[in-house]
């Protein structure tokens, strides 16, 4: 198990260092002089030689090109990602603030498709009729469901309508905690139900496939119970697919609070990095999405060795 | 034949909505300037913020007072145009490099399939699209590259996985042994014989790609206006949304629609077409 774990989080390490490279060359390989491009807004505007030089020294690419990938690989490595072109605020420390706001909003989503979706799924399976065909029906609209439409259509009727929710916006747990929770419920939600639509179908699929196994029917013809079989051993089976379902959907929502906190208004990691991109801002930029694909890479990881956990025939 | 027949096996009633609104949507994006009743840009401040009904303005108008049922059409034009160019090149790289790293191994496997492919997939993919657009600004053909080499991976993967499983089968040897070059057995041989999961994922990555596309078009980040895209339409809309919710919800309901239809004519596609299916029961 231990050397398992210690080559899933080599191949990890190894998948970081190659996602560095490809940002790192993102910035070089696009045709034309970085600089002019960052500051160009697309409209052929003249840009003054002396903007055009600060930005090459702020990014270091009068620097030979090894020199230049030497430094940003030390400084991603060590936490250091530049400063923002727009208040020269450090970026890590403008990402460590937003942080944990957005893994928050991601964390309560993710706990909300799985408590719902598992059950679903397996329900759906275990009963068959039509109740296995509505939720084929609704899982379909669910997974369809882009998060900025139905956001809004969570404040439409929650917020403006029935008054139960704000309708975005954010609070401090330390000064406000009621209305912190608050806050977070409309975004967790409608982050959620496409993540409970694919949950619940992979286990669906999952449960479907465990009951026509033949030990099944062994464990059947033994005298076990059908409820007990299906407790104690189809579900347990069937969790393995769906965690990594999870783990791959998590990255995903991930990149959805990107939509989402712009939809509630909520300062999270993702509003900012909109703001950025919007801004052209690419120190913030580059920062934001080297931490999201790292914290995506290691979720991978985690879920490997999870994986590890559940299935023992895994860990060769 | 037997494919045709086994297709509209897997026609349930819904897939054939589904159909006939994808049809319609082709149709759509083919005939907008036509179909269009009113021109998307015109704005007539007097009958702003209509709701719809019978009437000149059958979907209500915005709050500059633009025909939202022209806009519709216009923004399902760009947003098709968007979704079906991306979807083509991402089939394009991604069969190509999945077909050679699973036909060459070795070298040619890790490059393309660990190295790219893999790389590729440590990003949600939203985030790397936001890193294009910080990088070259906005705009159609922005989207439709980066969204391209995005989405490549899947089809890499997929045609990587049915090249390793037919390589070794009697007619690709056969092949071989008349003397075929390589470039023939990749294209004239093994390209056939995978083409039925990679039409699959094609449905499913049109729907994909206007998702993504309409996100970003939301965040004003895809499509640059005045050009109507639904994503934009959306946004515009949250502004209206406890007066007019009308300006919001038409596009947003367009938006369902044709993610779920392209996705349920996937799933036809899938049922038809793969025999190794189990999703019935």
């Amino acid at each position: 198990m231990f050397s398992y774990v210690l080559r899933r989080i080599g191949v990890g390490a190894g998948l970081v260092l190659l996602v560095l490279t490809l940002i790192f060359l993102a910035l070089h390989l696009v045709p034309g002089d970085p600089a002019m491009l960052l500051l160009s807004q697309g409209d052929g505007a003249s840009v003054t030689p002396e903007a055009v030089a600060r930005v090459r020294t702020q990014l270091g690419l009068d620097e030979p090109l090894l020199t230049q990938y030497w430094q940003f690989l030390s400084g991603a490595l060590t936490g250091d990602l530049g400063e923002s072109f727009r208040n020269q605020q450090a970026v890590s420390e403008a990402i460590g603030e937003r942080l944990p706001r957005t893994l928050e909003l991601v964390g309560l989503a993710t706990l909300i498709a799985v408590v719902v979706g598992v059950p679903w799924g397996a329900l759906a399976a275990r009963k068959g009729g039509w109740f296995d065909s509505l939720t084929s029906v609704l899982t379909s609209i669910g997974v369809a469901l882009p998060v900025f439409v139905f956001g809004s259509v969570l404040i439409l009727v929650f917020a403006l309508n029935l008054g139960w929710l704000p309708a975005g916006g954010f609070a401090e747990w330390g000064e406000d905690p009621g209305r912190h929770a608050q806050v977070l419920v409309l975004p967790a939600i409608a982050l959620a139900v496409g993540f409970a639509s694919t949950v619940a179908r992979m286990t669906r699929s999952a449960v479907l496939e465990m009951l026509h196994q033949d030990w099944v029917r062994t464990a059947r013809s033994l005298g076990l119970s059908r409820r007990a079989v299906f407790r104690r051993y189809v579900l347990r089976n069937s969790l393995t697919p769906v965690v990594t379902t999870v783990g791959i959907g998590v990255g995903t929502l991930l990149g959805s609070t990107v939509l989402v906190e712009r939809v509630f208004n909520y300062p999270g990691l993702s509003s900012l990095l909109v703001e950025a991109v919007t801004a052209r801002d690419y120190p913030v930029v580059q920062g934001i999405v080297i931490t999201i694909a790292v914290l995506f890479v290691s979720i991978n990881i985690l879920v490997d060795v999870l994986y590890g956990v559940l299935d023992p025939r895994v860990r060769r | 034949m037997r494919v045709l027949t086994r297709l509209r096996h897997a026609l349930s009633p819904l897939r054939a909505v589904a159909l006939a609104y994808v049809g319609l949507m082709l149709l759509v994006l083919l005939l907008a300037p036509v179909i269009s009743p009113h021109d998307p840009l015109t704005q007539d401040v007097a009958n702003r913020l209509q709701s719809p009904g019978l009437g000149t303005h059958l979907l209500g108008t915005d709050e500059l007072g633009r025909d939202i049922l022209s806009r519709v059409v216009h923004g399902a034009r760009v947003e098709l145009l968007i979704a079906l160019g991306a979807t083509l090149l991402a089939m394009v790289l991604g069969t190509l490099l999945g077909l050679l790293g699973g036909y060459f191994g070795g070298l040619v496997e890790v490059l393309t399939m660990r190295v790219l492919v893999d790389v590729l997939l440590a990003f949600p993919p939203i985030i790397l699209v936001l890193l294009a657009v910080t990088l070259r600004g906005p705009g159609t053909a922005t989207l439709i590259v980066a969204m391209g080499v995005l989405f490549a991976p899947t089809f890499a993967r997929i045609a990587y996985g049915q090249v390793i499983s037919v390589k070794r089968l009697e007619y690709v040897e056969a092949a071989t042994a008349f003397g075929a070059p390589t470039r023939t057995r990749l294209l004239g041989v093994i390209l056939p014989n995978i083409s039925a999961p990679l039409i699959v994922q094609v449905s499913l990555t049109i729907a994909t790609a206007i998702l993504l596309e309409s996100g970003l078009s939301y965040l004003g980040l895809g499509v640059v206006p005045p050009t109507p895209s639904w994503g934009s339409m959306v946004a515009q809309g949250q502004r209206y949304l406890s007066s007019d919710p009308h300006v919001l919800l038409v596009p947003g309901a367009f938006v369902v629609l044709t993610i779920l239809a392209f996705g349920l004519v996937g799933d036809a596609l899938r049922s038809g077409l793969d025999p190794k299916s189990r999703n019935q029961r």
